[in-house]
């Protein structure tokens, strides 16, 4: 649907790798041209007609944001991606808030940004981070969750939807869980935001990360939104320009009020305006008829795939528009070559979540991750491809 | 060179490649290599003595090309002084490159001499390994 929107797609390609990055429609590339080409000028700097008009449109993401996931305006913060935000969560928050022994659930299948940190966090006073197994699916449950919940954990923290495997946390009741458990809850929203309704409040999120350019935003923009009163408690990992009241020769000092206070510097301005026309056009589409359509896109998939015998597909449970799989005996990155022969693009490899391979016991997949924009006839043409994989080799070398 | 007999060559080295599995000796030199663009990860030792490459080994999960480049790579060094496997490594290069080589000097390894851009990084590999492992010469 809408594939009018998108300039890209009138390029002969037909694109599977939106967990990587997804295309940008025309209004979002407008937005962001527009800026640079009308009204370029700094933020909460200017006193001029651009500067103003550049105001109104940066501030109104925060809202905008807000009426999305459902969080206040004021517990939305503008990073570089999810990246930055969940390191943000862990140096600024959980560095001053946790001690030595105290236990973080993550589990293996989280994507490095949501694991490095901790890792690194452990080194500096130690945590002990513990992983939380997988059931047989490769999915991720609150039942699990519960086994290893003992007196000394204080965080669990998880991709809401999982990059590779797909499969949807129950966030809801994993966070009702923590909540009544006094656990905090930190939630990688990357794969799950652009993809299906979010609900920050009701879903007892403490700390909710996710990047523009997986929604149709650009790149170089995302968001943390914390609950106000951590946000309180969260100190600034960058310091600078813009986020400062005062400083003094006696090393004295006021910084801004949140959420200003952790944007030290220039902003990636032109994107946070894209990232807002993003979610304007996302909450247009509805994100609801979003994620049934890629369910139902994935679903259709499978059951043509399922007659080609040496094709393995490591998740044909989760409820997203992901797949993991394997041609049987060839290599990842082999077979990702090979469909782009016939322009389809897709993704090879451990996609940054590389301790999965302890639990489904091989290290890299193809990836083909959906979205709105794709259709029934792609998959038909990727399903034809992949039958006369026995040429791989004639195609590739 | 005729693609068929070029492919022929990759996917023999691919099927079975030379010296795949490591062994325990301390006396090898030892690195692992990730290629920068894509997922191959390989480790790699290597015997020198007498200023010569005695073994070159590897184990790991690579693609079809970096996979028979090691294979074909170990089977050109082997026997080499180090002199000479610089002076090949340096020429491979630069044909991956699309520099001025020697042709003469790479015998098997000639069969990459048209790599796809995007490939490129999966052919070096073999030589990022060697060269980081002679490093440690020093």
């Amino acid at each position: 649907m809408n594939r009018e929107d998108f300039p890209m797609l009138k390029e002969d390609i037909i694109y599977f790798d939106n967990g990587a990055t997804t295309l940008k429609p025309k209004v979002v590339i407008d937005s962001m041209n527009k800026y640079y080409l009308k009204h370029t000028s700094n933020i909460h700097r200017g006193d001029y007609e651009a500067a103003v008009k550049t105001n109104e449109l940066y501030d109104d993401v925060r809202r905008l944001v807000g009426e999305f996931i459902n969080c206040d305006g004021n517990e939305v913060i503008y990073t570089s991606g999810a990246t930055m935000s969940l390191n943000m969560v862990v140096f600024g928050y959980m560095k001053k808030h946790l001690k030595k022994g105290d236990e973080v659930l993550l589990n293996k299948g989280e994507h490095a940004s949501n694991v490095l940190p901790w890792i690194k966090l452990s080194e500096e006073i130690g945590i002990v981070i513990k992983y939380v197994p997988l059931n047989k699916n490769y999915e991720l449950t609150l039942d699990n969750i519960k086994k290893c919940v003992t007196k000394k954990t204080k965080v669990i923290s998880l991709a809401h939807v999982s990059n590779v495997i797909g499969d949807v946390r129950d966030v809801k009741k994993i966070g009702k869980f923590a909540h009544d458990n006094k656990i905090l809850f930190n939630v990688d929203g990357a794969q799950s935001v652009p993809h299906m309704k979010v609900d920050f409040k009701n879903s007892y999120i403490d700390f909710l990360s996710f990047s523009g350019h997986k929604m149709c935003g650009p790149t170089g923009v995302g968001i943390l939104v914390g609950r106000y009163d951590l946000l309180k408690e969260m100190e600034p990992v960058f310091y600078g320009g813009g986020m400062n009241n005062y400083f003094e020769e006696d090393n004295s000092y006021e910084l801004k009020n949140i959420p200003t206070k952790f944007e030290a510097g220039t902003p990636p301005i032109a994107e946070v305006i894209g990232l807002g026309e993003a979610i304007k056009y996302l909450m247009s589409i509805g994100m609801d008829k979003i994620h049934d359509y890629e369910v139902e896109l994935k679903k259709y998939f499978i059951n043509k795939v399922k007659d080609i015998n040496n094709i393995v597909i490591y998740n044909n449970n989760s409820d997203s528009g992901i797949i993991s799989f394997n041609i049987k005996d060839i290599f990842a990155q082999d077979t990702a070559v090979y469909l782009n022969h016939y322009n389809i693009c897709v993704r090879a490899g451990n996609h940054c979540t590389k301790l999965l391979k302890d639990e489904i016991g091989i290290k890299n997949t193809v990836r083909v991750s959906m979205y709105f924009y794709n259709t029934y006839e792609e998959i038909d043409k990727l399903v034809e491809v992949l039958k006369n994989n026995n040429d791989i080799y004639k195609v590739i070398i | 060179m005729d693609e068929n007999f070029r492919r022929e060559i990759i996917l023999d080295n691919y099927g079975d490649p030379m010296n795949r599995g490591l062994i325990e000796d301390d006396s090898y030199l030892k690195t692992r290599t990730n290629s920068e663009s894509c997922i191959d990860d390989l480790n790699f030792m290597m015997k020198i003595e007498d200023n010569t490459v005695k073994d070159i080994r590897f184990d790991g999960e690579a693609c079809a090309i970096s996979t028979s480049a090691t294979s074909i790579m170990i089977r050109s060094l082997i026997g080499k002084s180090v002199a000479e496997v610089k002076k090949i490594l340096l020429n491979y290069q630069n044909m991956i490159n699309d520099k001025e080589y020697d042709k003469e000097l790479l015998g098997e390894l000639n069969v990459y001499d048209n790599i796809q851009p995007n490939r490129k990084n999966c052919a070096l590999l073999p030589s990022v390994a060697v060269n980081k492992m002679l490093d440690e010469l020093k």
